[in-house]
């Protein structure tokens, strides 16, 4: 046991956690946007980011183009592949009487994407790729800048969509979709549209968290996001899995709970998964809709 | 010539058909009321013209285009607008929203003044308008659901049984008020209704719906004065 509490390290830590909860917030937004739309939790998403990261990593290390830049292409690749996932896989399985089509698909998703992954991007030989940092080294004001330049990203996600969804017409639009699509429909919204968008919007925010998480580490490969999907889930289910703000909650709480766990509890060395979801069982035996989950009030 | 035409209309739910070849018109300006017990076929009717029903066989005119075939958004922006039984709220959105959502697809600037035209004509929903519409109680929301839908500023309004689960006097206010905006702005309107009296007092034109064919239809009174009628399907 430690005598002395070594606050530094406390800090370290607990700012380690806060760059790898950006990671997992936005993996559980994009979650989030894809169980709002559709009531579908899409068990792809880590894989969807993963495809998106490589695709970060070969635009940056055989096109040349800066980090920053070739984390912007990758997204807008991915808003297409996500409205593209939704139209020609999702759609055609989509049926209310039978849900589970849905989850099946998305599972045969994370396989089939994996695979193609590596198929693609990994080249005989290599094992882990080194992803350029989009942070540079060093710290300001005792913090990482990396660390800054993780939570900046974050902020700016959670911006642009509060603005999007809130204070823009196609962002009603699709708030219409996800609280009642036969009615969307009748008010003249075009809900296969607005479908393909939330898919879009999930597979950018996906693809951001992805090349983040690749920039964590020493090296990543095709097994970059399977945690990360795990504790993406956790998130959401602990900001409540229809709220972003409780996604973003969700994903720091868990990333810094992790990063202490890792720390200071030796018991559960090799095993500290299971802190999140103590965490998650208490909070919901708390609260069964999560921390930010909204109780549906409903009069007839 | 006639808005609205359903011409030997089918169709049904799978294997089931509901609607056995109907016939109905609905001109400008015009209140047409379609009568019926559960069961007859009245919703159906309305999600037939709203391409809200799988199958559909005859032909569907709107102001002198087919929509028989037609998607539901499509059909929507042709001018049809339509307030579902149990009203259709989106009720985890704002009224304003939900307001907002009806005038969604339109393009020129008298958004604005619409909303303050349907607020002070319903003050329950100025009062509430940053609330969430599920929180409102039964009456609110068919006042809300009717708003939105003229909100799109609809050459045609269907509404499927806006009596539904409403106290009597609220349901004659509800009435009363679509009484209001058909003789003030002459937006036709086809209303499914199970109480017959308070339908048949606001339409010009009605038609009597068993088992998904019509069985008698006339003018509004001389269905009203028509005592085989009267006492054949609407009960009084």
């Amino acid at each position: 046991m430690l005598l002395a509490f070594d606050f530094q390290l406390f800090f370290d830590q607990t700012m380690n956690g806060v760059s790898s909860g950006v990671v997992f917030a936005s993996v559980a937004l994009a979650l989030v946007l894809i169980f709002r739309t559709t009531s579908i939790l899409n068990f792809a998403q880590g894989e969807m980011a993963l495809f998106s990261t490589f695709i970060t990593y070969r635009l940056a290390a055989d096109f040349d183009l800066p980090i920053g830049l070739a984390v912007l292409v990758s997204a807008v690749i991915a808003f297409v592949g996500g409205a593209v996932i939704e139209r020609v896989l999702i759609r055609p399985v989509e049926d209310s009487n039978h849900p589970l089509n849905v989850v099946i698909v998305t599972l045969g998703m994370f396989l089939a994407i994996n695979a193609l992954a590596a198929l693609i991007f990994i080249r005989p030989g290599q094992e882990a790729l080194q992803m350029p940092a989009l942070f540079p080294d060093g710290k300001w004001l005792g913090v990482q800048k990396e660390v800054i330049g993780f939570a900046l990203v974050l902020v700016a996600e959670c911006v642009i969509l509060y603005l999007l969804l809130q204070k823009t017409k196609i962002g009603l639009a699709l708030r219409a979709v996800a609280s009642n699509p036969e009615s969307s429909r009748l008010v003249g919204i075009h809900t296969g549209s607005m479908l393909m968008l939330g898919w879009g919007l999930a597979a950018v925010v996906g693809a951001v968290g992805g090349s983040l998480a690749a920039m964590q580490g020493t090296g990543f490969d095709t097994s970059l996001m399977q945690t990360v999907l795990v504790f993406g889930f956790a998130a959401a289910a602990l900001g409540g899995f229809d709220s972003l703000i409780g996604a973003v909650v969700g994903g720091l709480i868990v990333g810094i709970a992790n990063a202490w766990t890792v720390q200071y509890v030796d018991a559960l060395d090799g095993i500290e998964l299971v802190v999140p979801f103590a965490l998650i069982l208490v909070v919901l035996l708390v609260r069964p809709n999560g921390l930010f989950g909204r109780t549906i009030v409903e009069r007839v | 010539m006639s808005l609205l035409s359903l011409r030997e209309v089918r169709g049904g739910y799978g294997a089931i058909t509901v609607l056995h070849g109907l016939s109905i018109e609905v001109n400008e300006g015009e209140v047409a009321v379609v009568l019926g017990a559960n069961g007859a076929g009245k919703t159906t009717t309305l999600r037939a013209i709203c391409g809200m029903l799988g199958r559909v066989g005859g032909e569907i005119f709107f102001d002198d285009h087919e929509i028989t075939k037609s998607s539901t958004q499509a059909i929507a922006r042709a001018g049809i607008a339509h307030v579902p039984q149990g009203r259709g709220t989106f009720t985890d959105l704002t009224v304003a929203e939900n307001l907002r959502l009806g005038a969604i697809n339109r393009k020129d600037g008298g958004v604005a003044a619409d909303l303050d035209q349907w607020y002070s004509l319903f003050p329950r929903l100025a009062e509430r308008r940053d609330q969430l519409a599920g929180s409102m109680s039964g009456g609110e929301q068919q006042m809300l659901a009717i708003a939105r839908a003229l909100m799109s500023r609809p050459r045609l309004l269907l509404l499927d049984e806006p009596s539904l689960g409403l106290a009597p006097l609220i349901t004659k206010e509800v009435f009363d008020h679509l009484r209001q905006i058909n003789e003030e702005s002459g937006l036709a309107m086809l209303v499914v209704e199970q109480n017959a009296t308070l339908a048949l007092d606001i339409a010009h034109r009605g038609y009597v719906l068993e088992t998904g064919s019509i069985v008698a239809s006339g003018a509004a009174e001389t269905l009203v004065a028509d005592e085989g009628v009267r006492k054949a399907y609407l009960g009084f």
